[in-house]
């Protein structure tokens, strides 16, 4: 009769319970990690667990919203997210090489990020009331909503938040019905585009990456020291790890970033791969959870919002591990709800809420 | 009915396509999950399993480190067991720049600390913002190391080194030599005694971080071996005495440079060997040549006059003549070249040979038997070979064979002119006369035990070598050239010279300024050489110049050896000394 209480009190909040059991079981692991990864730096931890729970707070407060009240407000702030972006390009802050920030006085924060949740956002309603598979005409306007945000984040450059904006975007067409044949055309067109892409988009030191990825150890003290470092960090881990505040790589300062973007390899090398293996089946599952919640959105405007936010998480997810284990480039994404950091930390526990909102509110929608 | 078909065709496989498609698009999102889930397995089990060792030994290289334990440098004492270098445990303070750079306002405090002005660490850091490592301070005394280190500063480090300190600096700075930034010996008795003073250096495993600082030792390999001490022959009394009198000397007369030694007669222990100028060894900017040089063994000189004593003892063994034989020191012409004294002494007995050094007077004595007689005792006294006392850089001197000497050549090596030795060898000479013509091996270290006959020589007949050691002791009275090298209470037995400078090949009017001798004269203990090159006050005898550095020294070292007087009735009022016009 407990549990039975606390489900009640659950939906009386509009939470999906094994979701948020989920969601605090990585949030909490991270902290431990965080512990040991941030050199026992106990303010780093307390100032990371103020920021999820900032993050939780926006997360249980979006649930409350019903999802009529997203789908309204949809293009607008699309269109404020745009706006902002090019106040970017005109004002912004300028920090390491990038001109990503703006500074509001009180408040300084990356528009990018808002992108993040608005393009799968305006896309979804973009795509919610007409016939699916889309026409041709509704799909030109839905790779316009997405490229032109796409091409002013890499133009920052932030190729890590363009990449997601993008797949955001493409994720949303997917799931919208997008015929096969027009897929694989723009899989072409894609990949036509790469070279084009390399030679006036990317900025050098993104060919460098890739360069880089390729085979690190061409440039092992310079571009390169980030991927063998952190292989040599989650390698060292071997099947049971060092233990908790045991690593090396990490504590001697061996592993760059070790706190922030390849917090996963600290992570590795005190837990080894049985720990690997538990995150592993914790993201996993929640990717899982968040794609059941979808497939049972009442209409096709929640329903397509939900795919794509789960596919972004996952996308964080797996490209973080990917490029920290070595699998695919450096690019700069947290792993969501371990890494040290707020902003994208924010703009997650915003999906997450919007989901629960999208799962929770579905019998009054459907109504 | 084509168009018709073809539209139905067409709608079929819209048809056909969505209904696959709807099914197909969540397979294949579950698909592209489970996908990168197994990837991401894969590679970590590839990584973590497949690829460990090769991994962890790569992990472990990065920070493991066999890190070499230096190994204490044995001190060395001086006879008495007082330290004359030690290897002291030093910290040297270095910083990371980079994490300094962020505490900007931490710095007058660090600056205070270091003992350098704002501008001085200023200028240190300048230009090596982005660097890893710059010394801030180095060799600090441990203590005042940890004060900067209390400050708790971050980016600012310190560093154990071993440094070795020379307590009585440039006091036995030429005979000490010293080491190297490794303490490894590089002059002098650290270079010779090299392998004994160094230890066997040990090694530990240790984890350093990124930036090299060691944050923990995991295990010792090899515990470090510290060197043994080194016990010196040295009087650290004498030597800090003979210093401060031959610097005082080589002040007042404006000379160039001044070497000394003294040796103990009975065992051919060398207490004390001076030099100057001299630098600080504890600091290494006085490091160089001309202050290093121990002048004692590596420059060579034309005896003079202090060399007379020799060819009247092979006078007096002999038996051709005796302290009271008569012979007329006017001057002599040999071949083309006239010999002659500063004055026409007259006829005088052998004693005021020695006393007023007449050239004349030891030519004829030593043209009285053959040139071998001369050479060969020269040989046997050490001249012309190296003393066997190890020190680097020490120079045999020349010593020509006695046929290629002529007649003239004969007479000028009689009186000091012709071949040329170091002043340690003019020291080991007197040496025998003093052990009543017995010969003992000199060294530089301590004698654990008496020496035996088998190291012992006889090389000059003990009685001829006592009558003319009688007739040194009339050098230093009022009549003699040496009157300044009286020490009060102690009968002194020495011999006054001054030769010509040669430069160039040429005799200049540049001047050596030398004594050396003995006391207490009744039984001769201590033996001390002195050489003042190129006093420029005026003076330039050696019976006013380098006597007074024998009083000076001996006056108190006899008192502090406890060596008892044997002039007590006729104390010699030290300072009452007439005018001294007899060539020396």
């Amino acid at each position: 009769m407990e549990p039975n209480d606390t489900g009640k009190f659950l939906k009386l909040i509009y939470l999906d319970l094994p979701l948020l059991l989920a969601l605090l079981a990585v949030s909490g692991l991270g902290l431990i990690v965080l512990y040991s990864a941030g050199q026992r730096d106990l303010n780093l931890v307390i100032g990371q667990a103020m920021r999820l729970g900032l993050g939780f707070v926006i997360m249980l407060i979006l649930a409350q919203v019903p999802p009529h009240y997203f789908r309204f407000w949809s293009p607008w702030i699309y269109l404020v997210g745009i706006l902002l972006l090019l106040a970017v390009m005109a004002v912004g802050d300028i920090s390491k090489g990038a001109r990503r920030w703006l500074d509001l006085g009180v408040l300084r924060f990356q528009p990018s990020e808002i992108m993040k949740i608005a393009v799968p956002m305006t896309m979804a309603w973009f795509f919610g009331d007409k016939p699916l598979p889309p026409r041709w005409w509704h799909l030109l306007g839905g790779v316009l909503v997405t490229v032109v945000p796409f091409i002013l984040i890499a133009r920052q450059p932030d190729l890590g938040t363009a990449l997601v904006v993008g797949c955001a975007g493409a994720s949303v067409l997917f799931l919208a019905g997008l015929s096969w044949i027009v897929m694989i055309g723009l899989a072409g067109v894609l990949g036509a585009a790469i070279p084009l892409f390399w030679t006036f988009i990317m900025h050098d030191y993104q060919r460098q990456r890739v360069l880089t990825f390729l085979d690190p150890e061409t440039d092992p003290l310079g571009a390169g020291y980030h991927i063998i470092q952190s292989k040599i960090a989650i390698g060292s881990g071997g099947i049971y790890g060092k233990g908790w505040l045991n690593g090396t790589q990490s504590h001697l300062d061996f592993l760059p970033e070790g706190s922030t973007d390849f917090i996963f390899a600290a992570f590795s090398e005190e837990f080894g791969l049985v720990g690997g293996c538990l995150l592993l089946v914790l993201y996993f599952f929640i990717v899982a959870r968040c794609l059941y919640l979808a497939t049972r959105a009442p209409d096709t405007y929640t329903r397509l919002l939900a795919g794509s936010l789960t596919l972004i998480f996952f996308l964080y997810a797996f490209v973080n591990s990917g490029m920290v284990s070595g699998l695919l480039p450096v690019v700069g994404l947290p792993l969501p709800l371990f890494s040290y950091g707020g902003t994208s930390l924010v703009t997650i526990m915003a999906g997450f809420g919007i989901l629960m909102s999208i799962h929770a509110h579905r019998r009054t929608s459907t109504r | 009915m084509s168009r018709n078909s073809v539209g139905t065709v067409l709608n079929a496989l819209r048809q056909a396509g969505r209904r696959i498609g709807a099914t197909t698009r969540r397979g294949l999102v579950f698909t592209l999950l489970f996908t990168a889930a197994g990837g991401m397995l894969a590679r970590a089990a590839y990584l973590q399993v497949v690829h460990k060792d090769f991994l962890q030994d790569q992990g472990d290289d990065r920070y493991l480190r066999t890190v070499e334990v230096s190994a204490h440098r044995g001190m060395i004492l001086d006879r008495n067991g007082e330290p004359l270098a030690v290897s002291s445990p030093v910290d040297s303070i270095w910083a990371y720049p980079p994490e300094l750079l962020k505490q900007r306002e931490r710095w007058p405090a660090l600056a205070t600390a270091l003992d350098i002005t704002p501008a001085e660490l200023e200028q240190k850091l300048a230009g090596r913002e982005t660097r890893q490592f710059v010394y801030l301070r180095r060799h600090l005394a441990p203590s005042a190391a940890q004060q900067i280190l209390q400050l708790k500063i971050a980016g600012v480090h310190a560093q154990r080194e071993y440094r070795r300190y020379y307590p009585d600096a440039e006091v036995a700075s030429h005979l000490l030599g010293f080491t190297d930034i490794d303490d490894a010996g590089q002059e002098g008795l650290e270079k010779t005694f090299d392998a004994q003073l160094r230890g066997i250096p040990g090694s530990k495993r240790v984890i350093q971080d990124r930036l090299g600082r060691i944050v923990e030792d995991v295990e010792s390999l090899r515990i470090p071996q510290p060197g043994q001490a080194l016990t010196l022959s040295i009087d650290r009394r004498l030597q800090y005495l003979a210093y401060r009198a031959l610097k005082t000397a080589v002040l007042e007369n404006k000379a160039s440079a001044g070497a000394a030694v003294i040796v103990d007669a009975r065992s051919g222990e060398i207490l004390a060997m001076v030099n100057q100028p001299a630098g600080n060894p504890n600091n290494r900017s006085e490091l160089h040549g001309d202050l290093l040089r121990n002048r004692t063994i590596t420059d060579v000189y034309e005896p003079g006059s202090t060399i007379k004593p020799f060819p009247v003892v092979l006078g007096l063994e002999s038996g051709k003549w005796t302290p009271s034989t008569l012979v007329n020191t006017a001057p002599m012409q040999i071949g083309r070249y006239t010999v002659r004294d500063t004055h026409n002494y007259g006829t005088i007995d052998i004693t005021h040979v020695i006393s007023k050094s007449s050239n004349v007077g030891v030519t004829k004595i030593a043209l009285s038997m053959p040139a071998e007689r001369l050479w060969q005792l020269y040989r046997n006294l050490g001249i012309g070979a190296v003393t066997g006392i190890g020190l680097i850089g020490e120079q045999a001197g020349v010593l020509r064979p006695f046929s290629k000497w002529a007649e003239i050549g004969h007479a000028n090596h009689a009186f000091g002119y012709g071949f040329s030795l170091t002043i340690l060898q003019l020291a080991q000479a007197y040496s025998v006369l003093a052990a009543d013509g017995v010969r003992r091996p000199l060294t530089l270290l301590k004698r654990e035990q008496p020496l035996g006959p088998d190291d012992e020589r006889r090389v000059m007949a003990a009685s001829a070598v006592r009558q003319v050691r009688a007739m040194m002791e009339e050098v230093v009275t009022k009549e003699g050239t040496g009157l300044k090298a009286s020490v009060p209470g102690y009968r002194v037995a020495g011999k006054t010279g001054t030769s010509r400078k040669i430069v160039a090949g040429h005799y200049t009017n540049r001047y050596f300024a030398l004594f050396a001798g003995m006391a207490p004269a009744s039984a001769p203990r201590l033996v001390m050489a002195i050489i003042i090159d190129e006093p420029k006050g005026g003076a330039y005898y050696g019976g006013t110049v380098a006597a007074p550095v024998f009083s000076q020294t001996m006056g108190s070292a006899l008192r502090i050896l406890n060596i008892t007087p044997d002039d007590m009735p006729t104390m010699k009022i030290a300072g009452a000394v007439p005018a001294i016009g007899a060539k020396p």
